[in-house]
């Protein structure tokens, strides 16, 4: 195990790479991920379609497809930036399709009178979304967003395979194969290391559905 | 139809009133189902007409496309002399002047019964909140439920909750109420609190369509009954004519089923 406890520091500072990733990835496909959803219940057929052609295209190409068209893709484009913001802007464009998807599960579980009643006050549509409609809809939709975060915090690691910076996944890679050390140990510290980012969303994501829980 | 409306009727109106909500040649259909036929149909100011008629007679999607939750394919419905606007702001700004009550209340189920009422005036309107919640809290107390004010829908009973949905329409001060089977979901014993409200609501002059099965009710406030089959309006009487000398056989033959008992 001295490959882990050798290497104490370096594990620490991939993990708070790691987690910044996450954050930075939850935020952003939390916020993308609900305009997107926004557009595919709304009445605007231009917004509806672009709603579901950003689902249909993102939810069906693979992560590692997704970030090498940001990584490698965009700069022959023009598009320019650091692997760090690239590489997080691929995970949450990936990320905003599956929740926008648990979302709207959500939102279908609202029932209908709870949105015709927010209209028939004169509530215009993104007034009733935002009052009304979405606040019970995150409510529902908490245990599959959560499922989704969870997946995008392990999908973490492929962003730190194109190396955006030395986060928890590309720690363990150097220290297998360009340090030597042997891998079973070291992909165990590295899976400790991805288990104290998920275990505890799961525990916050418990917590945030007892807290928000709705009688209907 | 127009004499109805300046006849005394329990709101006591006595000047000939305007014409405030007005469909003219309504067609619905809901695929191949004509579910509205050709209606005519004229509320004035401060005139309180009950729908009544056979479950599928196509009453409730009447009551529906006044506010336009339901579209029309033909015809045109006029508010205080406009058109229904299509979409957007301009819908949401008529909505908010027609109050609706639904027959399953439909009270936001994540806020208290004071933020139900205060919601509207506050987002529609832009009215402060304070202001907003001195409306709620006055209209919770014309309804009965200011104890209730701080629980959610949920920890409430049908009638009250029913009573919370119709002081939520009444704190956008609109012009006309809509009521679609207001007391159909409520068990027997909470169906007169929720009659007493609307039957002052009637005698204070309000404009209201109600859509109901309580005979009682429109004996007792009606200016005018509308009798709908089949996706039109059959007979318009004032509610003594109509339940004693009904025109129709198909308004006869109703009658008689549900008055029998």
């Amino acid at each position: 195990m001295e490959a882990v406890t050798e290497n104490l520091g370096l594990f620490g500072r991939g993990y708070l790479l790691s987690l910044q990733l996450c954050l930075w990835g939850l935020a952003g496909s939390l916020l993308l991920g609900t305009l997107v959803a926004a557009c595919r219940v709304s009445p605007v057929p231009p917004l509806r379609a672009f709603g579901t052609a950003w689902v249909g295209v993102v939810r069906n190409c693979p992560l590692t497809v997704v970030l090498f068209a940001f990584a490698f893709g965009l700069p022959e484009v023009g598009v320019n930036g650091s692997y760090w913001w690239l590489g997080i802007a691929a995970l949450v464009v990936y990320t905003s399709a599956f929740v926008c998807e648990a979302l709207r599960s959500g939102i279908n579980a609202v029932p209908a009178g709870q949105a015709e009643a927010a209209r028939a006050i004169g509530l215009t549509f993104t007034q009733s979304l935002r009052s009304v409609v979405l606040p019970q809809a995150f409510r529902s939709s908490v245990p599959p967003v959560g499922s989704v975060l969870i997946a995008m915090i392990k999908n973490s690691a492929v962003v730190g395979a194109f190396g955006v910076g030395r986060d928890l996944f590309s720690v363990g890679n150097s220290l297998t194969s360009a340090q030597g050390y042997a891998a079973l140990p070291v992909l165990t510290g590295v899976a400790v290391g991805y288990l104290l980012l998920t275990l505890p969303a799961g525990g916050a994501l418990a917590a945030v559905e007892r807290k928000v829980a709705i009688a209907r | 139809m127009t004499d109805t409306a300046s006849s005394a009727g329990p709101a006591g109106t006595t000047t000939p009133a305007r014409p405030l909500v007005v469909l003219e040649g309504v067609n619905k259909y809901f695929g191949a189902l004509h579910v509205l036929q050709d209606v005519d149909l004229t509320v004035h100011e401060g005139e309180v007409v009950v729908v009544i008629g056979p479950s599928g007679s196509g009453k409730s999607t009447l009551c529906r496309t006044i506010n336009r939750l339901e579209t029309i394919e033909s015809g045109r419905i006029l508010l205080d002399g406009r058109p229904l606007p299509e979409e957007g702001k301009d819908l949401a700004r008529l909505r908010a002047e027609v109050g609706m009550v639904f027959q399953s209340f439909n009270l936001f189920a994540h806020m208290t019964v004071l933020e139900n009422v205060m919601v509207g005036p506050v987002k529609a309107r832009g009215v402060d909140k304070g202001a907003a919640r001195r409306t709620a809290l006055d209209l919770l107390e014309r309804v009965g439920v200011t104890d209730q004010r701080d629980k959610y829908p949920a920890q409430l009973s049908g009638g009250q909750q029913q009573r919370v949905a119709i002081a939520r329409a009444l704190a956008m001060q609109p012009k006309v109420m809509l009521f679609d089977e207001p007391t159909s979901a409520l068990d027997p014993e909470m169906i007169n609190e929720v009659l007493d409200v609307m039957t002052t609501l009637a005698r204070e002059g309000m404009t209201m369509v109600v859509v109901t099965h309580e005979m009682g009710f429109a004996r007792r406030a009606a200016n005018r009954v509308v009798f709908m089959a089949d996706g039109r309006v059959v007979e318009s009487a004032d509610p003594e004519t109509f339940f004693t000398a009904p025109r129709s056989d198909r308004a006869r033959d109703f009658l008689s089923k549900i008055l029998t008992h």
